[in-house]
């Protein structure tokens, strides 16, 4: 509030400018419908993110035939929860076990398992991870946090056709109890991309 | 492309950092469906920004810059509109350097390798588009998924013709892309039929 006593917004970045011209000239030729941008964003800040591929991994991990299942046709397993649609329909899932780790990058630009795991995060999509990844990647692991013993092998999966991929972590030790929903907020997004293990 | 320094790493971020980066990515659905653009056109319309602005604006800018490009390319709105509704200068990607594809040839239904082949990526430097990832070019893997048959992208991108062929999964050694002696590391690409050949 200033001393004039009316809210004055910050002024607009350049990039916002940028936004707001091109919004409105759309509008005005009656292609961003009303309601359009906030049932688009709705959609990805709500509906759709890691939550759902925390799902999916803790029902591997409490049913082996849905496992099996999952490893063998990946789209219709995860179809199976109710889980599809854009970025999604074509899914390979990587399991990881104490010998072998799996990592997911986009070297291109940002491909991604949207029905999944939401819309990436802004590290998956800026350069140093996609050029690391695949020239360095049990570095960059190691500099992310995820430090592999140095004899596990490591399998990195570019995103560069139509496939998008998820990793299935490995369960931790010490969770026998649980039920299928507790071991669902266990899972993380990072162990779905397999920059960590849980 | 490398020589890049930490990735800037956070377990926890939302989908969006600004509200402005929502409405451009709501603006490129918005784009992409007026003027039918192909996966394969949206993204060479990104490819296609200025390298120094690619290289130091965010995500979101790219997808702006993208909307807008197309949005002028097809005739939605005019460069200048844009610059006086933005109160300056307005960015867009540079022109499309490869020639329209005309005859996108037959397509290719029955995948020609199967798990187990070794295959090599063609050598080459298209003017356009491509899914074909620089660091795989002239190097040799062995295919360890095919994955059914899908629209080529470098074709897509460049006019209206279309020609659908299978698609690989290859398994590199990272030694073998690298030269650096790494040990334990495979890293695969996805690719299509028309990117390999025989060793």
């Amino acid at each position: 509030m200033s001393v004039d006593g009316h809210h004055h917004p910050a002024p607009m970045s350049p990039v916002e400018q940028r936004v707001a011209a091109l919004q409105a000239l759309l509008i005005e030729r009656g292609l961003v419908p009303e309601g359009f941008i906030e049932e688009i964003t709705h959609r990805y800040e709500s509906e759709i993110g890691p939550m759902n591929g925390a799902k999916v991994v803790a029902r591997a991990w409490v049913d082996p035939g849905y496992k099996q299942r999952l490893l063998a046709e990946g789209t219709a397993a995860i179809a199976e929860l109710g889980l599809g649609g854009a970025e999604g329909d074509h899914m390979v899932v990587v399991e990881n076990t104490p010998a072998v780790h799996n990592v997911i990058v986009c070297t291109l630009c940002s491909c991604y398992p949207w029905p999944v795991l939401g819309l990436p995060p802004a590290w998956y999509k800026d350069a140093p991870y996609r050029a690391r990844m695949v020239r360095e990647p049990r570095t960059l692991l190691a500099e992310m946090g995820c430090q592999l013993p140095g004899d596990t092998e490591i399998r990195v999966w570019d995103s560069s056709a139509e496939v998008r991929y998820l990793v299935l972590p490995e369960r931790p030790p010490g969770t026998e109890g649980m039920t299928e929903a507790e071991l669902a907020g266990l899972v993380t997004r990072d162990s779905m991309i397999g920059v960590a293990r849980l | 492309m490398q020589g890049f320094g930490a990735v800037g790493h956070s377990p926890a971020e939302p989908a969006f950092h600004d509200r402005w980066e929502a409405v451009a990515r709501a603006l490129v659905v918005a784009v992409s469906s007026a003027v039918e653009a192909s996966g394969g056109e949206f993204r060479h319309s990104i490819e296609r920004m200025e390298p120094g602005h690619y290289l130091t604006s965010s995500y979101y800018e790219h997808w702006l810059t993208a909307a807008a490009t197309l949005a002028v390319e097809h005739g939605l709105v005019t460069r200048s509109e844009l610059e006086v509704r933005a109160g300056g200068r307005f960015p867009l990607s540079g022109p499309v350097l490869a020639p329209p594809v005309a005859d996108a040839g037959p397509d290719i239904d029955e995948p020609r390798f199967g798990p187990g082949d070794r295959v090599r990526v063609r050598d080459w430097h298209p003017p356009g588009h491509t899914r074909c990832p620089r660091y795989v070019r002239g190097k040799t893997g062995v295919v360890v998924r095919v994955d059914g048959v899908h629209s080529v992208p470098d074709v897509e991108a460049h006019g209206a013709a279309r020609r659908r062929e299978p698609t690989y999964s290859v398994k590199f050694d990272a030694a073998d892309l690298w030269g650096d002696g790494q040990r334990g590391v495979s890293v695969h690409a996805d690719l299509w039929d028309s990117y390999l050949e025989r060793p």
